[in-house]
């Protein structure tokens, strides 16, 4: 239809009810933005091709970082420099959605300078429009990878020298060297002639994103007037006497009619699909029905801590393997250095019917602290009323909190004196804590041992079904 | 000159920030910037009152989405829903 009236077009929200404080009928950007044209040839061309509900805008970092607030689209908000990463992702899941990648030249040619051409080299089903203005606009303008030789920013004040600074970076030209891409202009938007062939650059980008066309590649030399102090006139000026000789207008890759749609496997995101995928049954698979738990022992969040070597991933992992088969929700999460042996190494693990939110014990029911170390960072952080169990054989001294269960267990000592082998420390703690909450059964965790100890000699697996026993009784016996 | 309603070119004037760009863009010199200042502290665009071609530069070269209306030749406000 033609049209009669030209006026804020339906792509953008009516009133910018995302955008805070009192001025929501107008935009953040700076008078003369080039942002801002951006925007309206976007919005109207969504309005146009009928595309304003079949879109997804990923908006980067830098002023256009608030494109949220205008876009009657989706949105994603992109760490810097990520959003082809991001745009990627939204594609895949939603092939049935046009995707739009909006970014800065910092925010694109610099930080992100290889999340755009990997994207771009796989040809993925995503229209990027690349604002060059020559600058760091939100920072304050400062030297981008796109700077001009000599051009003075507040990094380069002397102006930007290649032999230090290297040289601007091309954009069309480096992504079109690549084989994917279908479409990648080069406009401007410094007059009105210019603007309409952005227009139209933008219109076709996101026509062949409706058709599923791969990869669409608009780079707008746009204007900076604020970081570029200059009136807006002036700075449209300037991108034609000294952009437009370094970045030269003009289509660099257009396979038109030859453009292939591509259809990629969407992921599976269906977590009942995820599992059929991987071969596991929805079902709770429970081995061993539960004997009687405590009310404080029912819900558990637990810090394993000690040095490395001393088996605290072991002992965490073995805790909610043990309790997975009694049909509880778990979760594992290890802490530890660069060190394979030494250092220090925590784990959290949660064993709860409800479902686990952070995966972190910050405030843990049960603390089990197998060196001083441990003890002395983590004691203080157990909930009150929650449990200790500590490795009395090498903590030489006694807990501070009168707030909490106490169970001092020479766990070294019983692995290394009692069973003859310093490495079953882990599984005399699994016997500790099942005789402390109940949770466990002694002969269901020695029935499973095989399964934990996959491939190991038995004579292993006797050691272990020693511990387990061993430190079950020594609770048992002395609380 | 003619003395037809329309086309003619519309600033809201409290959503203009007065950058100037719409004002360079008028191929036919029919936007000034006003002597005066809008609510927000900026000498706003404004139609002189005659003689717009509806073109439709002011339009695209505002960065505003709002700032700029320009009803075209064609213009029936009866239409508008």
């Amino acid at each position: 239809m033609k049209k009669t009236v030209l006026r804020k077009p339906k792509g953008f929200i009516d009133v910018y009810k995302y955008k805070p404080g009192a001025e929501k009928d107008r935009t953040h950007y700076c008078p003369g933005c080039g942002h801002g044209i951006l925007h309206k040839l976007i919005a109207e061309a969504l309005e146009d091709l009928d595309l304003v509900d079949e879109t997804i805008l990923i908006s980067p970092v830098g002023c256009s970082v608030f494109a949220y607030y205008y876009f009657d689209t989706g949105n994603f908000q992109a760490a810097h420099g990520r959003a082809p990463a991001v745009a990627t992702a939204a594609s895949r899941a939603n092939p049935d959605k046009v995707v739009i990648s909006y970014q800065g030249d910092g925010d694109l040619a610099a930080i992100g300078g290889n999340n755009i051409l990997q994207a771009a080299n796989r040809g993925e089903n995503i229209a990027v429009f690349f604002v060059n203005n020559a600058i760091y606009g939100m920072t304050g303008g400062q030297m981008a990878p796109t700077t001009l030789e000599g051009q003075v920013t507040t990094t380069t004040p002397y102006g930007r020298n290649v032999d230090t600074d290297g040289y601007p970076i091309k954009m069309c030209e480096v992504l079109s060297q690549l084989t994917a891409p279908t479409y990648v202009e080069r406009v401007s938007l410094h007059d009105a002639p210019h603007i309409r062939k952005a227009r139209n650059a933008v219109r076709k980008a996101l026509q062949n994103a409706k058709e599923r066309k791969g990869f669409q590649f608009i780079e707008v030399l746009s204007s900076c007037p604020s970081g570029w102090k200059m009136d807006p006139v002036k700075s449209m000026e300037w991108i034609k006497e000294k952009m437009l000789p370094l970045y030269p207008l003009g289509v660099y890759r257009d396979k038109g009619e030859d453009a292939k749609i591509t259809k990629r496997p969407v992921p599976v995101m269906e977590p009942a699909a995820v599992w059929e995928k991987l071969g596991i049954s929805a079902e709770k698979d429970v081995d061993f029905p539960r004997g009687d738990v405590a009310d404080e022992y029912k819900k558990m969040s637990i810090r394993v801590a000690g040095f490395g070597g001393q088996g605290i991933m072991v002992t965490g992992q073995a805790l909610a393997s043990v309790a997975l088969e009694y049909g509880y929700n778990v979760s594992w999460l290890p802490s530890y250095g660069p060190e394979m042996r030494g250092g220090t190494a925590n784990c959290s693990v949660n064993i709860q019917d409800g479902t686990i939110g952070a995966a972190e014990a910050v405030k843990p029911s049960m603390l089990l602290a197998m060196n001083r170390p441990s003890l002395e960072k983590f004691e203080g952080s157990v909930m009150p009323g929650g449990t200790l169990l500590y490795n009395s054989t090498l903590i030489d001294i006694k807990p501070e909190r009168t707030d909490i269960k106490v169970f001092a267990v020479p766990i070294t000592g019983i692995a290394d004196d009692e069973l003859g082998n310093i490495r079953v420390q882990s599984l005399v703690n699994i016997g500790a804590y099942a005789a402390i909450t109940g949770m466990f059964r002694v002969e269901d965790v020695i029935t499973l041992l095989p399964k934990l100890f996959k491939g190991r000699k038995q004579a292993i697996i006797d050691l272990n079904a020693k511990a387990v026993k061993a430190g079950f009784n020594y609770v048992k016996d002395n609380f | 000159m003619t003395d037809a309603k329309y086309p003619r070119a519309e600033v809201n004037l409290d959503k203009c920030k007065g950058c100037g760009l719409c004002i360079a863009a008028c191929p036919v010199n029919v936007l000034v910037e006003s002597p005066k200042l809008n609510s927000r502290g900026y000498h706003y665009a404004e139609y002189t009152g005659s003689g717009c071609i509806g073109c439709g530069n002011c339009f695209y070269s505002c960065p505003e989405p709002d700032a700029i209306i320009v009803y075209l030749k064609n213009y029936n406000p009866d239409e508008e829903v």
